[in-house]
């Protein structure tokens, strides 16, 4: 029997040539083609203009240059707004950009002229001799100054107000007003992103032979391009192609689209004749890919004498830049997931998404937990401190408990589908982490530090998050004749190791050799229908479906070699590619039954005689049976109900410089449910990653616009991504293992899951050392300073009795 | 993120360089590029003629003798960091130089260009102007010294002439019964520092004759200030002879604040160097 | 505008010579994955702060976004695509990573590659604080980091184990 690959530690596939230097990124296509053309944009510089006048009269001079594009180049469905691509009746005023900037530029960033040359070099120079006449109009820049609205970002947009939007489970005021204690909190959280390593890119080529667009891009949605490039091209669907290659990285930026020059390119492409790319440098990500997280909370909270939170009212101001091409789904998952793995009895929150004069606000890795977690356990540690209650403790009391599930919040979460978890065990998970961490010693350690003049702190932060959203994700297993397995799904990879997973999937569910079965990710021409990946979707969707099709391909090579083999279906079983007849020695392998799916009129070689027209079949009945299909294929789709909630708890145990207000971490640790894994070294790997990106979001990274709406630190010198010597030395992790019941494999996301809590846990850990409250992410040290300075005159923290302990 | 079109030679001889500099007002020279190609790259300088030294004989020495180090315009911040004589000689150069940036761009990077890139956030600009050390530079016009105290202009500004190359950078040795100390505080492990500060002590028996301190990041120019009769409070005085500014990543009362926390440090490890050195030279 | 001058550029890299013809401008990373076609080496920030660019110069790692192009002439040039051993199979870095997982979406991995090989020639047998100095120049936004550090010090093994072997 084959060993089970699903749950093993199976090195990675597509390593091999990722060490070899033989992954191919977009920016690496077509780089022996002589043909190829290169691309540059002219971006705004102001936040905030109309355009008075392009001239582009001194560009076409240069030698080398191709063509150039601006707004008024534009014709038909390309002239109109890009796509909002998920509307929401909140959202009233939804408003996107232009592929090229009509009249106004809204924030520094956006595209106004689009250069084609022969090299990146000359396009680039080109760029730089378009002028262009601004009036400048006020920017709005930031929470404070959207919410002002002295100024409009969009005239037609009153307030700067996108959408207003509120539910409640509940009454959460009335409850407030009769609880026996009440806490208000006013938290915020600043902007940061993504920043993967590869920034975006395209390349697109134009066939007039076949009258056919072949779109590389590096992005999370191959299937969401390939609608938005036929759509504003005015092309037949079945004339666009779309191939992800590998990607360098999305953690959520690339899953936005379609970025103008995502139409720009093949737009050009066509009408040149040649293929033409744009690969995206480390300035354009910074000003002109999406930004997140910058969000203001107002929280309420009545609670008894227990830390039972009675009553929770939340009201918050979420940033969502320039424009709303990603609709409301990052304030929806904020409002909805802030609960975490708890249950007040009422809940109300209502927010208001916000126009500012700074680039566009997607999804970043978390989308809105890291600040709902922020928000959640700030209250939490604000009634555990009140109270004088140890943390952990507030938090028992407020869990959901195993026996509740499904446990239905009474909201509609960010699918449009009601807010229900699935499963989960939050008491056993608290337990772990408490041991894991060394929760209950703290008090000694800090005493002992204290003793050496060291300050510590410890700090907790649970979250829950919906993985696997909908609507769905397809597979579709080909046996070969030569028994290797091809496998395709329609979502993309940025690093997750899908071929990899996936392919233990297989494995385990056909009965046939891991080294025998190739993925294929984000290419239309093999799986047309596909959503993408995001919300830690795509081991629940893809990796449901791709057993799903398994199922189905084994069913059909279970039925063919029954027949061949005379047995009954029963008796059969599949291992290593070969089925065989249980408790005898007649056996038959994949390969071969693969040929006999398919009825042949013509021998293409050896093994294939054996399906020709004089071999096989009843001459009575058509070779092909009415109710089947030539091949041996499965494929099938996957559509949840709703999505499956993952959950973890983080804790951190932090030394803050009594001198230097330096930060440094001295403990990590991670208790993570994802339900079953199936490659345990590939979720260590994810959690490790979401950690690190997490560490960065709480305590270096931030997007310092000035007030004129110019990005000061647009660079890696100055946004402060952190090193191998900014991350903690190790992470300890543990895991709890809650199948969900929503998917066949009883798996949940992992993806995100590691960088939702950093914010909330770190700010825990340093307010616990400091004894003064932080409520606003991220710090640095000098921020650390100017708090201390501010609270110089209350009782030193170490002595504090409500924390830990 | 390309450069701008710029011509280019790679001259053999330093007359050769030098004549190609004086006759090119827009030209500028390439030796590490560590500080130059970022901001070629950014489009933020564009010259018209770049003079490639790196084909340049003799200019790739550290040089050890008894009056201190001679760091030649090619001697990358690595090969001057793995010298063991002039760390011997100069023991400031490698406490400085294991924080000017990462490994990697020390391979490339030349510790003479950072000097004359007059960055007053380097370490190595401060490290010259606390020993009171010189460049020597060349021209069609011919050769001339350049004391610290007289090289730095203003932020990112020399007092190199146009046709000027700075060939050599000369770090006066460390006296027997003198010691130097460095620290500093950046955001992450290999950026600039938020603060930085050095200190200089010559020694007297227990006597501390003369202090000085060096400052990173807290003011427009490398600025050096006499603490020997300060030592009570370094920071102090530094402060008065200082403008910390705020920028994204700390505020100036923070910068002024590890000012207050690094001096009198940096002060006392540089004594206790001093101290532990004249207890060695004066052992049998 | 005037035409940009070309410079014929002999670049040694990884063993072979490519004659190439670039402006005096084109980094040397451009020239490497366009000229050279070699793509192995990939291109992250252009200002010389990630370190995914980082090739071999004489053995010792720089980047290539920080060099030109006609500036490489004299020097031999290793990239990722040079690592693996001569009978094609990972090299103990490169295998290192495989084995812990020390790589994500790969995008970064190849100046970790190229500069823990160097690393590892200074220090053979580096402790856990000295791995994490060997890599603390590269940015990645995938690993965390965790096995990268792990990977060094398992590479430094299968050094060792290949040498006895």
């Amino acid at each position: 029997m084959t060993t089970k690959m699903f749950g093993a530690k199976v090195p990675r596939v597509e390593d091999q040539r990722f060490l070899r230097g033989q992954g191919r990124y977009v920016d690496d296509l077509l780089t022996d083609d002589p043909r190829l053309l290169h691309s540059a944009v002219l971006r705004s510089p102001h936040a905030h203009a109309r355009i008075v006048d392009i001239d582009v009269s001194d560009v076409l001079d240069v030698e080398g240059v191709v063509a150039v594009w601006t707004y008024d180049d534009l014709a038909g469905a390309m002239a109109e707004p890009l796509p909002l691509l998920i509307p929401h009746p909140a959202l009233t005023h939804g408003r996107t950009q232009y592929a090229l900037a009509k009249d106004e530029v809204n924030y520094v960033g956006e595209a106004i002229a689009f250069v084609v040359a022969v090299d990146r070099y000359v396009a680039e120079d080109a760029v730089s001799r378009i002028r262009v006449a601004y009036e400048q109009l006020t920017p709005v820049v930031g929470i404070a100054a959207a919410r002002a609205a002295t100024s409009a970002v969009h005239d037609d947009v009153p307030d700067n107000v996108g959408a207003r939007m509120e539910q409640e489970n509940g009454d959460a005021r009335a409850a407030i007003a009769r609880a026996p204690h009440t806490l208000t909190l006013e938290l915020d959280v600043e902007r940061s992103a993504c920043t993967p390593m590869e920034g975006r890119g395209t390349v697109a080529r134009w066939d007039p032979d076949t009258s056919r667009l072949t779109v590389w891009s590096s992005t999370q949605t191959s299937t969401g391009v390939r609608g938005c490039v036929a759509a504003k091209l005015g092309l037949d669907l079945a004339k666009v192609d779309v191939v992800t290659p590998d990607v360098g990285g999305g953690f959520g930026v690339k899953i936005n689209h379609p970025w103008p020059e995502e139409l720009l390119v093949p737009l050009a492409a066509m009408t040149l004749g040649k293929p033409v790319k744009f690969t995206e440098d480390r300035r354009e990500h910074f000003i002109s890919s999406a930004h997140e997280r910058a969000q203001q909370h107002h929280v309420e909270v009545g609670f008894d004498d227990d830390g039972r939170v009675l009553g929770l009212n939340v009201e918050f101001w979420h940033d969502h830049g320039a424009y709303t091409p990603y609709g409301l789904i990052v304030p929806i998952i904020t409002s909805t997931q802030l609960l975490g793995p708890y249950k007040p009895q009422n809940y109300r929150v209502a927010f208001e998404s916000l126009y500012t004069n700074t680039v566009i606000v997607t999804p970043y890795r978390g989308a809105g937990r890291p600040q709902g977690c922020f928000v959640m356990e700030r209250t939490m540690d604000a009634i555990a401190a009140y109270l004088g209650k140890d943390r952990t403790e507030v938090r028992s009391t407020n869990f959901i408990q195993p026996d509740e599930f499904p446990y239905e919040h009474g909201l509609v979460f960010q699918d449009g589908r009601e807010l229900t978890y699935d499963s989960g065990d939050y008491p056993a998970s608290l337990a772990k982490l408490k041991a894991l961490v060394g929760w209950d010693e703290f008090e000694d350690f800090r005493a002992e530090m204290a003793a050496q003049g060291r300050r510590v702190g410890i700090g907790l932060a649970c979250y829950v998050e919906g993985t696997g959203v909908g609507p769905y994700e397809g597979a579709h297993v080909h046996v070969e004749t030569s028994g290797k397995v091809k496998v395709a799904t329609g979502l993309t990879t940025q690093g997750q190791g899908h071929q990899t997973a996936f392919a233990q999937i297989v494995a385990d569910t056909l009965g046939v050799r891991f080294e025998d079965v190739e993925i294929t990710t984000g290419d239309t021409r093999k799986m047309p229908y596909a959503v993408g990946t995001f919300a830690s979707r795509a081991a629940v969707m893809s990796g449901s479906a791709i057993h799903l099709a398994a199922l189905r391909a084994k069913e059909k090579a279970l039925r063919i070699a029954a027949e061949a083999l005379e047995a009954s279906e029963d008796d059969l079983e599949i291992a290593d590619g070969v089925v065989s007849v249980r408790g005898t020695d007649a056996s038959i392998d994949l390969g071969t039954i693969a040929v006999l799916s398919n009825p042949l009129r013509y021998a293409f070689d050896e093994a294939s005689k054996a399906a020709t027209q004089f071999s096989v079949g009843d001459p009575g009945k058509p070779p092909v049976a009415e109710d089947d299909e030539p091949g041996l294929e499965g494929k099938d789709f996957y559509s949840p109900p709703r999505s499956t909630f993952a959950n973890g708890m983080h804790a951190v145990i932090v030394e803050t410089d009594p001198d230097t207000a330096e930060i440094r971490i001295l403990k990590y640790a991670v208790v993570h449910d994802c339900g079953h894994l199936i490659n345990p070294m590939i979720v260590e790997g994810q959690i490790h990653g979401g950690v690190a990106q997490g560490v960065g979001g709480a305590l270096y990274e931030r997007m310092a616009y000035d007030e004129s709406g110019q990005l000061l630190n647009a660079s890696f010198m100055d946004f402060l991504m952190p090193y191998a010597t900014e991350v903690p030395t190790s992470i300890d992790i543990d895991h709890l293992e809650t199948p969900s019941p929503l998917n066949p494999l009883g798996i949940k996301g992992a993806g995100e899951a590691g960088v939702i809590p950093s914010a909330a846990v770190f700010a825990a850990a340093i307010e616990d050392a400091e004894g003064f409250p932080i409520t606003s992410m991220p710090i640095s040290p000098s921020e650390l300073f100017e708090l201390r300075l501010a609270h110089t005159d209350e009782p030193h923290p170490t002595t504090t009795p409500t924390t830990a302990g | 993120m390309k450069p701008a079109p710029f011509a280019y030679l790679r001259p053999s001889s330093l007359e050769e360089a030098l004549a190609a500099l004086a006759g090119e007002q827009g030209a500028k020279v390439l030796a590490g590029g560590q500080s130059l190609v970022p901001l070629l790259n950014m489009r933020l300088a564009a010259p018209s003629m770049l003079i490639d030294i790196n084909a340049l004989p003799d200019l790739g020495h550290v040089r050890v003798a008894e009056d201190g180090v001679r760091v030649g315009a090619l001697a990358r911040h690595a090969e001057v960091l793995a010298s063991s004589e002039a760390e011997r000689a100069q023991p400031l150069l490698g406490m400085a130089l294991r924080h000017v940036a990462h490994p990697t761009i020390r391979n490339r990077g030349t510790t003479v260009g950072s000097i004359v890139h007059a960055d007053a956030a380097a370490e190595m600009p401060m490290v010259l102007r606390l020993l009171d050390g010189s460049v020597d530079v060349a021209s069609v016009r011919g050769r001339r010294t350049i004391p610290a105290a007289e090289l730095f202009a203003g932020p990112l500004e020399s007092t190199l002439a146009h046709d000027e190359v700075a060939v050599e950078a000369f770090f006066p040795g460390l006296a027997p019964d003198a010691g130097v100390a460095f620290q500093e505080i950046a955001r992450r492990h290999g950026d600039y520092a938020l603060v930085g500060v050095a200190a200089h002590v010559e020694t007297d028996g227990d006597a501390v004759t003369r202090a000085s301190l060096g400052f990173v990041s807290v003011s427009d120019v490398p600025v050096v200030v006499d603490v020997t009769h300060a030592l009570g409070d370094p920071a102090a005085k530094a402060l008065a002879e200082l403008d910390p500014a705020d920028d994204i990543h700390a505020s100036a009362a923070y910068r002024a604040h590890l000012v207050k926390v690094l001096a009198p440090r940096v002060l006392a490890a540089a004594t206790d160097h001093a101290r532990s050195r004249a207890g060695e030279a004066t052992q049998p | 505008m005037t035409t940009e001058q070309l410079h014929d550029v002999r670049l040694h890299v990884n063993g072979s010579v490519h004659e190439v013809q670039v402006p005096a401008r084109r980094l040397l990373s451009d020239a490497l994955r366009h000229d050279c076609g070699l793509t192995g080496t990939h291109v992250g920030c252009e200002h010389g702060v990630c370190g995914a660019c980082t090739v071999l110069v004489d053995g010792a790692p720089m980047r290539s976004c920080l060099m030109l192009a006609v500036s490489a002439v004299d020097a031999e040039i290793t990239t990722v695509e040079g690592l693996t051993e001569d009978d094609g199979s990972l090299s103990p870095v490169q295998q290192a990573f495989s084995d812990c997982h020390g790589l994500q979406c790969g995008f970064c991995t190849p100046g970790f590659l190229t500069t823990i090989t160097a690393g590892l020639r200074e220090t053979p047998d580096p402790t856990e604080d000295e791995a994490r100095e060997m890599i603390a120049g590269n940015l990645c936004r995938c690993t965390g980091y965790q096995n990268i550090v792990k990977s060094v010090l398992r590479a430094a093994e299968i050094e060792h184990e290949r040498s006895d072997a």
